[in-house]
């Protein structure tokens, strides 16, 4: 799809909160239809390339373009709804425009809460409540489904079902998906491209580029590496016995992992 | 027969909690009551410098309130003071500025429990005119902004990503907060304005299932706090604007005993 107009192309951009750039001098850009994973170390600039991406931050140099017309679902990392405020599933699907009963339906029934739009939304389990985000988010047709860990609080077998519903969206819905996360083992599969953010690109490309790549062992250690391999390509470098490799065993030399 | 003060206090009593339920719901879910208390305090600076330049002081008042709104907007744009801490700043020196004027200006008598209590007898036919002209326009203003409002009470961020202007929104909600404790002063006073904005919203959300519910119920929470706390005041003698609160009190104590019975 590289033919199309990007959703959003980020170029040369800085950004942060004040202090020194969390993110520097970043070029990427979001195809339509792509599935896009962010990984990275804590600090290492997701949630601000993801900010920038939705317009939240303005890049302190460089620039950020959305297409005109871009629509955009969001499912924020956190979302805490105080307790004095009565909100039913049903009425979140809601905000910000009312929806017709019958696509409200649809929604639930595609994210797999059917029959939760009475529910309190306070009353929801963690996997539950991240599906009436992401319900919210696909209501308004959305190019671009920005999704910042939304496994969060989900309990391990849930999980690896949220993923899949995420991976069943693009082939259904056709839309981009930007998806902040930690679990590479659960999202590599469904993923088109990886981005590895240390407060810059540290490496990009598909899942089996990555794991192959110098840097991401450097960052992840070997084990991680290893780890999308079982899913993409076949496994041909060495790992430290730790996993947690600082220094990389050079060729011909440790244990094979 | 009623007398005609205790009439325009009423009718100005109504008005102002057919605003500050469904606003307080906001003050409540956004959880700004510090803020609504920063206003309030605020409002004896607008009175002093009303009094010294002799206009109205509901217009006097709701000026200050906002220009001490607009300061915080301002001042949460910064990060080297926490937003509390902003707020501690302003609230206790717009009160002592307001005081130290009053004191330097001898030629003022001012009735200041009056302002801090409230004063039925102060309600003047210009006030209830402001209010019955100013709470509709209010309500409205809020009835388009609240889906809006409700989007960004839950994720300012998220509702940003999705395109509303939570800057102006923000601003737009406090400004309403400033007015409606301008109006609400004299009646139940300066110290005691949050509580008709937290009380009424905290008894509805007992019973509420959704937010539109709560703030429907809030509203008739308020008005009945107002009538009863009116008629005690007249039957026992009490002080207004504090038996108006000492009504809503009661009210919030029944719906949580009697969600405390529903569940038994």
């Amino acid at each position: 799809m590289s033919g199309a107009e990007p959703l959003v192309a980020i170029e040369g951009a800085s950004a942060g909160y004040g202090g020194a750039p969390v993110l520097r001098d970043l070029t990427f850009g979001i195809d339509p239809g792509e599935v896009v994973t962010l990984i990275g170390p804590n600090g290492g600039g997701k949630s601000t390339l993801v900010r920038l991406a939705l317009g939240i931050l303005k890049p302190s140099k460089g620039r950020v373009r959305r297409r005109p017309g871009l629509r955009v679902g969001y499912v924020p990392q956190r979302l805490a709804i105080d307790a004095t405020l009565p909100l039913t599933v049903g009425r979140f699907l809601d905000l910000p425009v009312h929806r017709g009963p019958a696509d409200k339906e649809d929604v639930l029934a595609e994210t797999g809460i059917t029959g939760f739009g009475g529910r309190a939304m306070q009353t929801l389990s963690g996997g539950e409540f991240q599906r009436a985000l992401l319900a919210r988010a696909l209501l308004a047709r959305p190019d671009l489904l920005v999704l910042d860990e939304p496994a969060q609080g989900v309990d391990h077998a849930g999980q690896a079902a949220l993923y899949r519903l995420i991976a069943g969206l693009r082939d259904r819905r056709g839309c981009a998906v930007l998806l902040v996360s930690h679990d590479l083992h659960l999202v590599m599969a469904a993923t088109d491209r990886v981005l590895c953010l240390n407060g810059h690109v540290c490496c990009a490309g598909t899942p089996e580029a990555i794991g192959a790549d110098p840097a991401f062992a450097d960052l992840f250690g070997d084990a991680a590496a290893g780890t999308l391999a079982v899913y993409r390509h076949h496994h041909d470098h060495r790992h430290a016995l730790s996993g947690e490799a600082v220094q990389r065993a050079p060729r011909g030399q440790g244990a094979d992992a | 027969m009623i007398p005609d003060f205790l009439l325009r206090a009423w009718l100005a009593g109504v008005g102002l909690a057919a605003v500050a339920g469904p606003l307080g719901c906001f003050v409540v879910w956004r959880r700004m009551a510090y803020f609504g208390d920063t206003l309030a305090h605020s409002a004896l600076l607008g009175v002093t410098v009303g009094l010294l330049l002799g206009v109205n002081l509901v217009l006097a008042v709701a000026v200050a309130c906002l220009l001490i709104a607009c300061l915080v907007v301002l001042a949460q744009g910064q990060k080297r003071l926490a937003t509390d801490t902003v707020l501690g700043i302003l609230a206790h020196s717009s009160l002592a500025l307001g005081l130290v004027t009053l004191g330097l200006v001898d030629w003022l008598r001012v009735d200041l429990m009056g302002y801090l209590f409230g004063d039925i007898l102060a309600v003047s036919s210009l006030d209830l005119r402001l209010i019955w002209l100013g709470g509709p326009l209010l309500l409205l203003a809020l009835w388009r902004l609240w889906p809006s409002l409700l989007f960004a009470t839950l994720h300012e961020e998220m509702a940003q990503a999705e395109g509303l202007p939570v800057l102006a929104l923000r601003l737009a909600l406090m400004l309403m907060v400033a007015l409606l404790i301008a109006a609400a002063m004299k009646i139940v006073g300066v110290l005691l304005i949050t509580a008709m904005l937290i009380l009424p919203p905290a008894a509805s959300r007992v019973v509420a299932r959704t937010p539109e519910a709560m703030a429907i119920g809030a509203a008739l929470a308020g008005i009945a706090a107002v009538t009863g706390g009116l008629w005690f005041s007249l039957w026992a003698d009490t002080p207004a604007g504090p038996s108006v609160v000492v009504a809503a009190l009661v009210l919030f104590g029944l719906a949580q005993v009697g969600r405390l019975a529903v569940r038994v």
